[in-house]
Formats: structure tokens, sequence, C-alpha cells
């Protein structure tokens, strides 16, 4: 009972956050809720036992990504979105079609599908469980994942860096 | 004490459609952006759920990949946003339409 109260409260946060990010026009507003999204889903991979994925999701998700998020809408000042307003035919075939699928999928999963209850503790992710499965049988992803990283922050270094150096030689000559 | 499967997934499911949703609809490229990491987050709640359900450990370290990959994603796109902004004084993808100036 206790189980199902917290995923319902955090749930009912993750839902509020996600609707909250469609509707403000602001994107620092649309950040936050993001942030509260990333947070309370943090809670719900506890609840599941993924201990682990908990404290990355929120140390590298909630912390490293947003705040990298939240310092580029401050850096280019983003104001609020133009509006750009609504196509007749996404309203007329979108939202019965949103409705539909919804409604198909939550009545798939509820009433046809053969998944049994998850309790609590089932599976232990703790770090030493992880890092078993990630060191020994996942370690060739692993080092490309490292490599990949690598390759980002020189993109992004390269992309970020004043184009003075790169843009002005070809002028130059032409 | 247990929680149905199937509202794990539905709450996923929810996520990943308003990321869908914020991704057709909005105009801001950093929102849009946002959007993208809605989605990552809701097929991440389906993975460590279905781990929970086969008792495979295997999916949490697939959770851990996709964590990574959105870091350098994200690094990546915001620097391109960045370099956007420079050039064009803009971020309305509406009036980003065309390769080059």
């Amino acid at each position: 009972m206790f189980h199902l109260i917290l995923f319902l409260f955090f749930g009912a946060i993750c839902v509020a956050g996600a609707v909250n990010l469609l509707v403000q026009s602001h994107p620092i507003n649309s950040a936050l809720s993001l942030i509260a999204v990333m947070a309370s889903l943090a809670v719900e991979y506890l609840l599941l036992g993924a201990e682990f994925l908990n404290a990355v999701q929120v140390i590298v998700y909630a912390g490293a990504i947003m705040v990298l998020f939240v310092i580029t809408i401050m850096l280019l000042n983003a104001g609020k979105e133009a509006s750009s307003g609504g196509s007749r035919v996404a309203i007329v075939l979108g939202i019965p079609g949103a409705l539909v699928g919804t409604l198909l999928i939550g009545w798939t999963l509820l009433f046809h599908s053969n998944t049994r209850a998850v309790p609590i503790g089932a599976l232990k992710g703790d770090p030493r469980a992880i890092a078993q499965l990630l060191f020994h049988d996942f370690l060739l992803p692993f080092e490309i994942t490292s490599v990949l990283i690598l390759i980002a922050i020189m993109g992004a270094v390269v992309l970020t860096s004043r184009p003075a150096a790169v843009a002005r030689g070809p002028r130059r000559d032409g | 004490m247990m929680v149905p499967l199937s509202y794990y997934l539905m709450l996923s499911g929810f996520l990943f459609a308003c990321g869908v949703i914020g991704f057709l609809i909005k105009r801001n490229i950093i929102t849009i952006f946002m959007s993208i990491e809605l989605m990552l987050n809701g097929v991440n709640l389906s993975f460590v759920a279905f781990a929970a359900q086969w008792h495979a450990l295997s999916g949490q370290v697939f959770v851990f990949f996709v964590m990574v990959v959105a870091a350098a994603e994200a690094a990546v796109g915001l620097a391109i946003i960045i370099a956007v902004y420079r050039t064009r004084e803009t971020l309305n993808v509406d009036r980003v339409n065309l390769l080059k100036l």
C-alpha cells in the first residue's frame, strides 16, 4: 500500500511536470518543470530497486544536463516563444487520434497484458551488481561510450569557439 | 506492497507522448531539445520497469548507456544551439530554415 502511495504521489509530480513543460511558454519554466520530472523519476527508479540509477539520475540528469540547459537559456537570454497558431488538421485529426491511441494503449496494458506486479526490492541494482555487469559483460560498449563522450567534448568546444580562425581564412582569400 | 507493471508502463508512455507533443508544437529550439530529453526519460522508465519484471540487471545497464549518450547529445546539441543563435540571432525554429546563410 505504502509502495503504491509513493508511486502515485511521484507519478503525479511526473505527469504534472510533463504537462507544465508543454503549457509554459517561457523556456526557463519548462526547464524547471523538467527538473521536477527527472527528480521524481529518480524516486520511481528507487521504488523499482535501481539504487545506482537513482543516484545517477539525480547527479547526471537533474544535475549536470539540466544545468547545461539552464545556463544556455540564461546565456542566450531566451524570452517568451512566439506562438504559431495550431493548424486546423491538428485539432480535427490530432486530438481524437491521440485520445483513441491513449485509450487503446491503456486498455491493452491494464487488461490484456500478462505483466505481474513488481514487488519492492525484487531486484537490487546496487553499484556493486551494476559494476560487475558494466566492467565484465558490457566492457566494450562501456569503452565505446567513453570515446563517444570524448568526441562530444571536442565537438562542443569546436562548435562554441569563436569562428574567427575558422571562418575568416577563406573570406580573406576570396 | 506491489505496483502493477502496467502502471509504470503507462507513466512511461505518458512521458514519451508528452515529449512527442512538445517536439511537435513547441517553437523554441531549446524547448524542443528538452522535449527530446523527456522522451528519453520515458523510455528509461520502461527499461527499469522491465528490468525489475524480468529480474535482468542488463536493463539498468542500458539505462546507464542511454544517460551517457543523452549527456553527450546535450553537450553537442546545446553547442549547436549557441552556434545557431550567434549566426541568426533567433531561437525560433520557424526562422531557422536555411542551411547556409
